[in-house]
């Protein structure tokens, strides 16, 4: 008998990610996968896994879950949140051997968006072109984790893991670096994105954050732009003036201008972005 | 060819271009390249985006791509290889008649010019399998509907400004619906899954069953 993870309590969202299917966009598929993908491939590192290997996507919480048919090893990075295995209080950011019956608790992060739940093995759903990642916007990929969804645990790797726990982050300041253009000629004023103090709009999901501020101008808010290639990290004006950041599930094309693109490094911290919570952005 | 290439954050470069015919020559060159810094490609109107790969060198990039020569008559020699992709329609659009009124054609006038069209996929995006078709006859030309509906359904065939395209699933649209088909845009069992790409040439056929 194969080890399973059985959903208990899915939270608000519970996702399978991994690192996204890239390579599709001319028929309309986006890269997807973790919205922090660092996050992602710590708690892979954590269990001697590939980096590549799918974990589970927790956006504020809440998930329950109980392994059966084996034992299992599972790590929780991103967002910090409350663990118990059993009834045992456990660390996140290390990884927690979890008994056969046993229920992983995830409680409400103290800080940060998003957490992740790696299992030594991988979370072993059948990929859709080449991912196991859930697109929220294409609607590909495994569906989102209900209470009674049983996911399959992959063979253990050959490796074990170099380290047993790694410090927790922090995701009490957001500072985003982002490079100018590629339309910023569209907006009369591109400093105005440095300058202004925003703040994450409740709007904020896989596909994209909003942020509220004082809003840019842009030069001509009527005039149609011609559909571009979008990518992740790419700071959208609409005619509102309210910034877009395009978070893992963003289109593939767009029609309003990109002033700036958030370093790649840097769009992991972005989709650990609360809504309500400040976010200053800086010149790469 | 002159080409302006502008950085895309530090991961990717955008490639601006005259039209569709020329993004559709960059996209087929710079995939037959296939430089292995590339992950993706995305074209689009007049742009294609390169995305590169994990600790690809963009300066790098950016020169591979500009010591690619690429000539857009080179497109229309490929035109005529590649094979064409046929979608019966019926012309039963909710809006065929004001597409009528807005073109000054009469219904089968529209259905004619639509028919009678070498389209061609210059892009996607929209959603999986989505293609905007270009090079249609430029009386068909229309502006999307005021307010977009809120659910069009999977297989409508809709007009906006010089694209026509056919929706892979039902979702929110505001494109002028002239007809439905029963051809699947779309099919994760099929490989491609998707029955267009850029660069296919379409041809639309009344379906009068």
């Amino acid at each position: 008998m194969t080890t399973v993870l059985e959903v208990v309590r899915s939270g608000p969202l519970a996702l399978v990610e991994d690192l996204g299917r890239p390579g599709h966009a001319a028929i309309g598929v986006g890269r997807s996968g973790a919205a922090d993908r660092s996050a992602l491939r710590l708690a892979n590192r954590l269990l001697g896994n590939g980096e590549e290997l799918a974990a589970i996507e927790v956006t504020l919480g809440g998930l329950a879950l109980v392994v059966r048919g084996g034992d299992a090893w599972v790590a929780v990075t991103g967002a910090p949140v409350p663990l118990t295995v059993g009834r045992r209080a456990a660390a996140p950011y290390a990884p927690v051997r979890v008994r056969s019956g046993e229920t992983v608790r995830l409680g409400t992060p103290t800080s940060g968006l998003r957490s992740y739940v790696g299992v030594r093995g991988g979370v072993d759903v059948p990929p859709v072109l080449g991912s196991r990642s859930r697109d929220v916007l294409a609607g590909i990929g495994p569906e989102p984790l209900a209470p009674g969804t049983v996911l399959p645990v992959g063979p253990p790797p050959q490796a074990y893991p170099r380290v047993d726990a790694v410090p927790q982050r922090a995701y009490e300041e957001i500072v985003l670096r982002v490079v100018r253009g590629p339309r910023d000629e569209m907006v009369r004023d591109p400093d105005a994105l440095v300058a202004a103090a925003w703040t994450v709009s409740p709007a904020a999901d896989r596909v994209g954050m909003r942020l509220d501020g004082r809003a840019l101008t842009l030069r001509d808010p009527h005039t149609a732009m011609p559909s571009e290639g979008a990518y992740r990290g790419a700071v959208q004006v609409p005619p509102s003036g309210q910034p877009v950041v395009f978070l893992a599930d963003h289109p593939v094309t767009g029609g309003y201008p990109v002033v700036a693109v958030v370093t790649d490094a840097d769009v992991d911290r972005a989709a650990q972005a609360r809504p309500g919570q400040r976010v200053t952005l800086r010149w790469a | 060819m002159s080409v302006r290439i502008v950085p895309y954050g530090d991961r990717a470069l955008m490639v601006e271009l005259d039209g569709a015919a020329e993004v559709v020559a960059w996209d087929a060159a710079v995939r037959a390249a296939a430089p292995d810094e590339v992950a993706d490609v995305v074209p689009a109107a007049a742009t294609l985006l390169v995305v590169a790969r994990d600790g690809a060198d963009l300066a790098a990039l950016t020169a591979s791509l500009r010591s690619l020569r690429v000539r857009a008559a080179d497109v229309a020699a490929d035109a005529s290889r590649s094979a064409e992709v046929e979608i019966p329609v019926r012309y039963d659009g909710p809006d065929l008649r004001d597409v009528a009124r807005m073109t000054g054609l009469s219904e089968a006038q529209v259905v004619r010019a639509h028919t009678q069209s070498v389209w061609r996929v210059a892009f996607g995006g929209f959603a999986p399998g989505f293609g905007y078709l270009t090079g249609g006859d430029p009386r068909l030309h229309v502006p999307r509907r005021e307010s977009a509906r809120t659910a069009v359904p999977a297989g409508a065939v809709g007009l906006a400004g010089e694209y026509t395209g056919v929706y892979p699933r039902s979702s929110p649209g505001g494109w002028q619906l002239i007809g439905t088909t029963e051809a699947a845009m779309w099919d994760l069992c099929r490989d491609p899954p998707a029955l267009l790409r850029p660069g296919a040439v379409v041809r639309f056929v009344e379906d009068r069953s």
